[in-house]
């Protein structure tokens, strides 16, 4: 197993996916208690339609996928916060018109359609180095994410209690968002687009059956999610298996435990 | 129970011409009053009378247009620690992990503690002590009846040492001896702070016991001292009618 770390592009694959997963079990715990799991699903589905864009215009389809993600997560929030329409209704909108324009490029972009599967379940040979400077800085950036842990815990807990603290909470919901944009864009690479919503959702979900302090689910998302990528990423190597589908079945494995575990304590 | 006597010439909480609307719907209007410091507000009307709105508004959690001077300071110039406010509706999420002794922390930090200190702790659990609630330390919020959570809940507001107590129903959910409990608690901080307390209730026990009465229904009807506000007129005015519970306080009887 561990003859795959002298392959370089194993190695990009597994550096990338310790940025990712950091970055996403920061934000796992978030996401499950805000309930923004279907946001994740937006998202995932605006990013196809920006690596749909990349591929018709025959650009790196990243950076089409960023900014065009980015602007979708801004939208879903400012939908929210303008109007009265639920979270999931705004999502639902933006969910269809995303998969409408992905579906437009993509059959304007024939011959193409190969490495739009690699795009859908993730591959490790999609890193590239340029891929993972990217992430680094992404990770940089997030460091200034740390300090708003506090403020988005509280507001996570309640809107109204942090908003009588003047906590700024809609200007942090956005900051949330584009955070959750930009960082399921970068792991659309090893995790897949079909996936990578479930990579933000797992890791916090398995992690709260087995927590009582929100301090302490952030922690066990942490490692739940580091755990099972690096440990997905040997598995898909070993078994030739799709790297996105390797991580997302042994996050659910994880949540499995936690699940049986859980069951069996409240028995006893 | 409450105490009847305010200490200061000061006021506290200036309220000029506040109206907030929802819509086209008007949940307040033309609303004015002077609250002077250590007075002890009891806010009755009647169930859409825009007692909770008002109080949000003195928080700034509502836009609305008027003024409202805190201490003589416009909202913007005072400090958020100088507000304990303990809401109506829990609002926060069950499912949320945390245990009682972190939301107290809140009180202090306003922000989620990752890790307390030695001496935020401590402090929290004096809060929970305070209000007799030091056994909920350890126990997750989403375990505990609506009178445990009124309990945290006060303990989180007066953590801050609060200049201004704001109350929105505190008695909901808390059975006789709790709420005897939580008024002796409240004169407790009252007496030992000087602070300002504003209680929205529809306990008429309570009300007549205030210093201050404010009797509404989406602008002011009575302010005053109970014997002045609780009139037949001004209840009638608030209500639309006198109820059986009014009635009983107005002929005399204490239900």
């Amino acid at each position: 197993m561990l003859d795959a770390l002298g392959y370089p592009f194993f190695q990009r694959a597994l550096l990338a996916g310790l940025l990712v997963s950091l970055l996403s079990g920061l934000l796992s715990p978030f996401v499950v208690q805000r309930r923004l799991s279907f946001l994740g699903d937006g998202l995932a589905h605006a990013a196809f339609a920006g690596v749909a864009l990349g591929l018709f215009l025959r650009g790196e389809p990243l950076w089409f996928a960023l900014p065009f993600t980015f602007l979708v997560a801004m939208a879903i929030t400012l939908v929210k916060e303008k109007t009265e329409l639920s979270e999931d209704t705004a999502i639902g909108v933006f969910f269809a018109l995303s998969v409408a324009l992905g579906a437009v490029f993509l059959s304007k972009a024939r011959g193409y359609v190969g490495d739009a599967m690699g795009y859908l379940f993730g591959s490790l040979l999609a890193v590239g180095p340029a891929d993972l400077w990217a992430m680094a800085l992404l990770l940089f950036l997030a460091l200034f994410l740390l300090p708003l842990w506090g403020p988005l815990a509280y507001a996570t807990f309640d809107r109204e209690l942090a908003l009588s603290d003047r906590v700024p909470v809609v200007l942090h919901d956005y900051l949330l968002s584009g955070f959750l944009a930009v960082s399921l864009v970068l792991a659309v690479k090893v995790v897949g687009i079909i996936l990578v919503a479930a990579f933000l959702v797992i890791p916090g979900a398995a992690a709260r059956l087995l927590s009582r302090t929100f301090a302490g689910l952030t922690l066990l998302s942490l490692l739940l999610a580091s755990f099972s990528t690096v440990l997905g990423l040997f598995l898909s190597f070993l078994l030739d298996w799709p790297s996105g589908a390797s991580i997302v079945l042994l996050q659910a494995a994880l949540f499995g435990l936690a699940f049986v575990k859980i069951v069996f304590s409240v028995r006893k | 129970m409450l105490k009847m006597d305010y200490r200061y010439c000061v006021v506290a909480l200036e309220v000029r011409d506040l109206s907030v609307r929802f819509g086209e719907f008007r949940a307040l209007e033309g609303v004015s009053l002077k609250v002077p410091e250590g007075a002890f507000v009891a806010i009755v009307g009647p169930n859409g009378a825009g007692k909770s709105t008002l109080l949000k508004a003195v928080l700034g959690l509502v836009p609305f247009r008027g003024e409202v001077r805190v201490f003589g300071r416009s909202l913007t110039e005072t400090d958020p620690l100088w507000f304990g406010y303990v809401p109506q509706i829990k609002t926060f999420d069950r499912s949320f992990p945390a245990l009682s002794l972190e939301l107290v922390a809140t009180g202090l930090r306003r922000r989620w503690p990752f890790r307390l200190s030695p001496r935020e702790r401590e402090d929290a659990l004096s809060a929970l002590r305070r209000v007799g609630a030091e056994a909920l330390a350890f126990r997750p919020l989403g375990w505990l009846s609506g009178g445990q959570l009124q309990r945290v809940y006060l303990a989180r507001a007066l953590i801050r040492r609060p200049r201004i107590l704001l109350l929105d129903e505190p008695a909901t959910g808390v059975d006789r001896v709790g709420e005897v409990d939580l008024y002796r608690y409240l004169e407790a901080y009252q007496e030992e702070s000087g602070a300002t307390v504003l209680m929205i209730t529809h306990d008429w026990e309570a009300a007549h016991h205030a210093s201050h009465v404010l009797v509404m229904n989406r602008r002011v009807v009575g302010f005053g001292p109970p014997e002045r506000a609780l009139t037949e007129e001004c209840l009638r005015q608030a209500f639309g009618h006198l109820g059986h519970a009014h009635g009983l306080y107005l002929g005399g009887g204490h239900a």
